[in-house]
């Protein structure tokens, strides 16, 4: 039998290769662990969360400045992105649409959007922004300047009192931000289409109201409510565990938005499917009844 | 016995849970332990502070101070032993119970810890809203007395946390803490950070309410001066992790009379201020850090008087 005897320099590569993918299994584990660790954070965060809208009821002066922060002083910027957006929509669709002919389909295809998808997602999108970040701040500012501990150590529990009214603010408002972003798209759509682009007012009409169905605008309002939420529960958990100084609040800030809209972006595809099987386990035959 | 201490025996009716303590003390912790990931804050600490009795714990940065500042009013969990309130193990209750019991703390905090998006007024009535006791003219009255008790106007009701200095910021801190006039305050470093004149202020007031309210007070603290003139007994902490195997975590627990003629060099050192040999670890660190080894390249370096 023949003995191979491998050069000490090819033992010492064999090794380094060894260390490195050792390394990179640990590390890739770790990544995952971390991951699933921090989404069953948010999940118990998210739990105690209802536990506590369930068991005692929040208090007027810790809700109305949440529903002002996020109903009113959201609506004006959420009314305008929705008006160009849909003024955008009607921008990019004529020229393909014109093509082919069918450019009286327009206004089917700008409030389809609109409804079912653009108006929840840039609703959520600007909530995500505005309020979202400012709540992950501001939460993070206070466990930074022991806000919360002073909280806890006067008998408040924090969950109840600064992220129940934040997240209702979230949940029960941003449907009334979902039906302005659609209503605000749909003048913008009309106003492009119609006004701009002189394309037959009552064509237009007709062609959207065949084509939108209430259960469209059904699934986009149903949708925005799990989105107000995520954004809700994302942004209090990454204030509440905010790093500590000025940087950690910021890492919360921008942290709280990225996964709030990656989350948003999942939730959205998934609840798609969801709403699809629903609306065909209703009317088999896809055909919109109302 | 250190100055001060009285035996009073308490019980806890309103607790159905059986007392495990001598009720003297008003707080007790046995066999303490609190552990970050791989990280030992605090071992095995047992102390007993007797009611009425006002305690500064001292110690470097570092070494657990606050952290046991915190766990004696279950902000923090210990993790393993007990911390026992009047006799009750705090960390057996269930959340309604902790609430009721920490109508009886009152912490002020480091940099006050007001909170920003109320009025001074409103944050100095905060623990009378959450515990709902006394409302509308009786509180308004109550806010004002004890705004007064620590020295400042009526005007600061309606004032924002950030439009007052860090000395007045304290002082409502400490109002806050006394307005259900707690059996425990609890004082984390309640002079860093303010002026001489500010901080000792800030000594008569604690001082002060020490002799108006019966209250046990729990002051953690740099400031070797505020220990001596405000504690009747003095415990220093030392970082576990420069401990010697089995040696306790409290270097010192006695009178402030008492802490001026230790032994133990660690104490002296911390008590006059002395940086003793932490320069020259601080010095072998950084020629380690560079690759140096030998004593002679630190010798070298510190006759170029590289700092």
């Amino acid at each position: 039998m023949k003995t191979v005897t491998i050069p000490s320099n090819s033992n010492r590569l064999v090794e380094k290769i060894g260390q490195v993918s050792r390394d990179l299994t640990m590390r890739c584990g770790n990544f995952v662990f971390d991951i699933v660790s921090e989404l069953g954070d948010i999940v118990i965060f998210a739990g105690q969360i209802f536990l506590w809208i369930f068991t005692a009821r929040p208090k007027k002066e810790t809700l109305l400045p949440n529903f002002y922060a996020v109903g009113v002083l959201s609506l004006p910027v959420v009314a305008l992105t929705g008006t160009f957006i849909g003024m955008v929509l009607a921008n990019q669709s004529y020229t393909q649409f014109k093509n082919i002919g069918l450019e009286s389909r327009l206004g089917a295809v700008i409030n389809y959007s609109l409804v079912r998808e653009l108006g929840p997602v840039l609703a959520a999108t600007m909530l995500a922004g505005r309020v979202g970040s400012a709540m992950a701040a501001v939460l993070g500012t206070m466990r930074v300047t022991e806000q919360i501990d002073a909280l806890i150590s006067m008998g408040a529990n924090p969950i109840h009192y600064l992220v129940v009214p934040r997240f209702l603010a979230c949940v029960l408002l941003i449907p009334a931000l979902t039906v302005m972003a659609d209503f605000m798209g749909i003048l913008g759509g009309y106003f492009y289409s119609v006004i701009l682009l002189g394309i037959d007012h009552a064509q237009y009409i007709r062609n959207s109201r065949d084509f939108v169905g209430g259960f469209d605008f059904f699934a986009g309002v149903f949708k925005s409510i799990f989105f107000g939420g995520t954004i809700a529960v994302v942004s209090c958990y990454r204030g509440f565990h905010c790093q500590a100084g000025a940087e950690g609040v910021g890492r919360a800030a921008t942290a709280a938005f990225v996964l709030s809209f990656v989350l948003i972006l999942v939730l959205d595809l998934l609840l798609n499917i969801l709403l699809d099987v629903v609306y065909l386990s209703i009317w088999p035959g896809g055909v919109k009844l109302f | 016995m250190a100055r001060g201490s009285k035996t009073i025996l308490i019980l806890a009716p309103e607790f159905n849970i059986e007392l495990t303590s001598n009720a003297s003390s008003l707080v007790e912790t046995r066999e303490m332990s609190l552990v970050f990931g791989r990280q030992t804050v605090l071992n095995r600490i047992s102390l007993s502070i007797p009611r009425g009795q006002t305690v500064a714990i001292i110690g470097e940065s570092g070494c657990g101070k606050t952290m046991l500042l915190k766990s004696l009013v279950g902000l923090l969990k210990p993790t393993s032993g007990k911390i026992l309130f009047d006799g009750v193990d705090i960390h057996s209750l269930n959340d309604v119970d902790m609430t009721r019991l920490r109508r009886r703390f009152g912490f002020v905090f480091q940099n006050a810890a007001l909170f920003d998006s109320m009025t001074i007024g409103q944050n100095v009535a905060f623990p009378m809203t959450q515990h709902g006791v006394p409302s509308g003219k009786n509180a308004d009255t109550l806010v004002l007395d004890r705004l007064a008790e620590v020295g400042l106007p009526d005007a600061v009701i309606a004032k924002r946390p950030a439009q007052l200095s860090g000395g007045m910021r304290k002082r409502v801190g400490l109002a806050r803490a006394l307005i259900l006039e707690p059996d425990l305050i609890l004082y984390d470093e309640p002079t860093t950070g303010l002026d001489p004149i500010m901080s000792d202020v800030i000594n008569e007031l604690i001082m002060r309410t020490r002799r108006k309210y019966p209250v046990t007070s729990v002051m953690v603290t740099h400031d070797m001066h505020s220990a001596k003139k405000v504690a009747d007994r003095i415990i220093m902490l030392y970082p576990y992790s420069r401990l010697a195997k089995g040696e306790s975590q409290v270097l010192f627990d006695g009178t402030p009379d008492e802490i001026d003629h230790t032994q133990d060099r660690r104490v002296r050192q911390f008590v006059r201020g002395e940086a003793g040999e932490r320069l020259m670890e601080m010095r072998a660190a950084r020629t380690e850090n560079a690759g140096l080894g030998d004593l002679d390249t630190l010798k070298h370096l510190d006759a170029r008087g590289e700092e």
